[in-house]
């Protein structure tokens, strides 16, 4: 079993440029999370939050300090090798869903093992899977402009697992999803990361899903004020 | 691989954007051949008709003679060089005679030219053996519908004709009109009496004597003229049409150019559209690991694809219509034989494989130029501000 944090970041600062100077959205986060854990990353809008999901999932840069990801130091990797972390290692689950609208619910959760290279018949076996998973084998062949609320997140979170990463971020998301929803998406959630191990990271200010982590790192003005475990309100 | 099957399923997927887009190009794509093999058409009937009523496969002119000079039509003439005769003898070239005249019909005047050929000639397509029909002394006459209208001439009349002998002495006589030739060819009709050439020689006492000699089509060798003759090529002879052709093509350039623009304004729309709308989608594929650059191809690939498509749609569109222009032709306004060359009745197109693939080749990579342009804004977007669906 490999002991080594699936994520650590050394005094990670992000600044934008904003009127004549800087604005800064992270300011020296240190933090460190094990594979398997569930974490969330709590605070008000405009905490950071998201700043930090999208730099541990490689989709941003900081302006300092260091952000080591599976192993791998996201500032050392280029645009193609950041695709290819992505592509390989992490999985994405956005508050809007982000399903791509011309596909149907088959085709978005295949697309992550179409970039992966994945032959046919695997890829069937594999998308089938996470259907399952979701619930969702009765809905293969709808659009997203067909789905509720609910079922487009589960589909999302279908495309999101069906590589089976390592770790998963999740940007607010039950943000758009009644309480019932909400506890489905979570729920099956929990049990991916039971079952397989998969790390999650939500970046969330919504009850319903803090009452579900593990772990509770709370941001304000991109610094982190409160880092402790917890114990699961809902299991 | 994967590229052509998303952006097959992308552009699909957007419905009836990507049908109309395609159906626009295609329809470019079929109104440009057309509009080219219309013009292609025109330029290869304008060529064969005038050098099959009027020019033959090239020709020799006296020194002096210039078509475009009246006042040299008098002094240019001498009898052919032996070895042009040579040709005469053989059939290979038949002597042509000009002389400026004035005709008087209704009792007015107007000037004309006199040109006598050998009514027994083939090497250009005039009825010249109609002039071989003789009645009593009258000078037979042939001449073409343009000039019958001008002059209010039919076949039967008599017209009165003046013209200087070689001497320089006026003299008259009339002629009878035995045909009017229907020639979509002016340089053959407007102006122009034709009369067999042994009666002119001896109208303006040019014995053997000719102004130019017409050159079968394809004879082997090009005789020397010797000192009072000049050869003229074919391309020589065509030039004044080929720079009427030029014109006309500039005009062609400016249709075709048209028609291009706006399909591709049609696909730069969408591209624009695509990239400002799609965002989001954008990111998303960028977070779900597709490399930018890839996302670029994809998108570009994606406008190609409307061209890719709009060729086979026009393939189909375009058989049966462009084939049945072809086989039918089109009616060519009247009021078009005015123009000053030859117009036919008809229009045939002409479609030639260059044309085609030349054709489909340049909306193939116009398409995919104007589809990059936009597309290539992706490159500095960052995921991020993509997902977001913001400007980067």
């Amino acid at each position: 079993m490999d002991d080594r944090p699936l994520i650590t970041t050394h005094d990670l600062v992000k600044q934008y440029p904003a009127g004549g100077g800087f604005f800064t959205a992270l300011n020296k986060v240190n933090l460190s999370i094990q594979r398997g854990e569930f974490t969330g990353i709590v605070g008000p809008s405009g905490s950071g939050k998201t700043t930090l999901l999208n730099i541990i999932g490689a989709l941003d840069y900081p302006s300092s300090g260091s952000t080591l990801v599976i192993g791998t130091d996201t500032q050392e990797l280029d645009h193609r090798m950041s695709a290819r972390l992505r592509n390989e290692h992490i999985g994405f689950i956005f508050q809007t869903y982000n399903l791509l609208p011309v596909y149907n619910v088959y085709e978005n959760v295949e697309f992550p093992l179409l970039l992966l290279g994945m032959n046919a018949d695997e890829r069937d076996r594999a998308v089938m899977q996470a259907l399952e998973w979701v619930g969702l084998t009765d809905k293969v062949r709808s659009r997203p402009n067909q789905l509720s609320g609910g079922e487009s997140q589960r589909v999302a979170v279908a495309r999101a697992m069906v590589k089976k990463p390592e770790l998963v971020l999740a940007d607010e998301p039950t943000a758009n999803l009644d309480a019932e929803n909400s506890h489905n998406i979570l729920r099956m959630m929990v049990r991916f990361n039971e079952e397989l191990r998969t790390t999650f990271v939500f970046a969330t200010h919504d009850e319903k899903v803090i009452a579900y982590i593990r772990r509770k790192i709370t941001l304000n003005d991109g610094m982190v004020v409160e880092d402790r475990e917890t114990k699961p309100a809902i299991h | 691989m994967l590229t052509i099957r998303l952006a097959f399923r992308n552009i699909m997927g957007a419905g009836l954007r990507t049908w109309l887009n395609i159906i626009v190009l295609a329809l470019v794509l079929v109104m440009i051949i057309w509009v080219q093999g219309l013009i292609d058409g025109m330029r290869e009937y304008m060529i064969t008709a005038e050098i099959n009523a009027n020019l033959g496969g090239g020709q020799f002119w006296h020194r002096d003679y210039d078509p475009y000079d009246p006042l040299s039509y008098e002094e240019s003439h001498a009898p052919p060089s032996p070895a042009l005769q040579e040709l005469i003898t053989r059939g290979e070239a038949t002597p042509i005679l000009v002389a400026p005249a004035a005709i008087y019909p209704e009792g007015r005047m107007q000037s004309a030219l006199l040109k006598g050929i050998d009514p027994t000639q083939e090497i250009i397509s005039i009825p010249g053996r109609v002039l071989e029909a003789q009645d009593g002394d009258a000078i037979p006459a042939l001449i073409g519908a343009q000039m019958a209208k001008q002059t209010k001439l039919g076949v039967g009349d008599y017209v009165t004709v003046r013209w200087r002998d070689a001497n320089g002495t006026f003299d008259a006589d009339d002629v009878r009109i035995v045909e009017i030739m229907h020639t979509p060819v002016p340089s053959i009709d407007v102006g122009q009496i034709w009369i067999p050439i042994e009666r002119l020689r001896i109208m303006l006492q040019t014995p053997g004597e000719a102004s130019l000699l017409l050159l079968r089509k394809g004879i082997p060798e090009i005789p020397e003229g010797g000192d009072a003759w000049v050869h003229r090529s074919l391309d020589y002879l065509l030039k004044d049409i080929l720079e009427i052709i030029r014109f006309r093509l500039v005009t062609s350039r400016i249709i075709y150019g048209l028609l291009l623009f706006m399909g591709l304004l049609a696909i730069f729309d969408t591209q624009v559209l695509s990239v400002w709308r799609r965002r989001k989608e954008i990111g998303t594929l960028m977070a779900l690991g597709m490399e930018r650059d890839r996302v670029t191809g994809l998108f570009t690939f994606e406008g190609a694809l409307h061209g890719i498509l709009a060729v086979a749609l026009g393939t189909v569109i375009g058989i049966p219509v462009l084939y049945y222009t072809f086989a039918t032709g089109l009616p060519v306004p009247e009021m078009m034989s005015d123009f000053g060359v030859a117009i036919p009745q008809r229009l045939y197109p002409s479609y030639g494989i260059p044309l085609i693939v030349g054709t489909a080749l340049v909306v193939l990579v116009s398409v995919t130029v104007v589809s990059f342009l936009p597309v290539s804004r992706i490159t500095k977007l960052k995921p991020t501000d993509a997902l977001r669906g913001g400007r980067s």
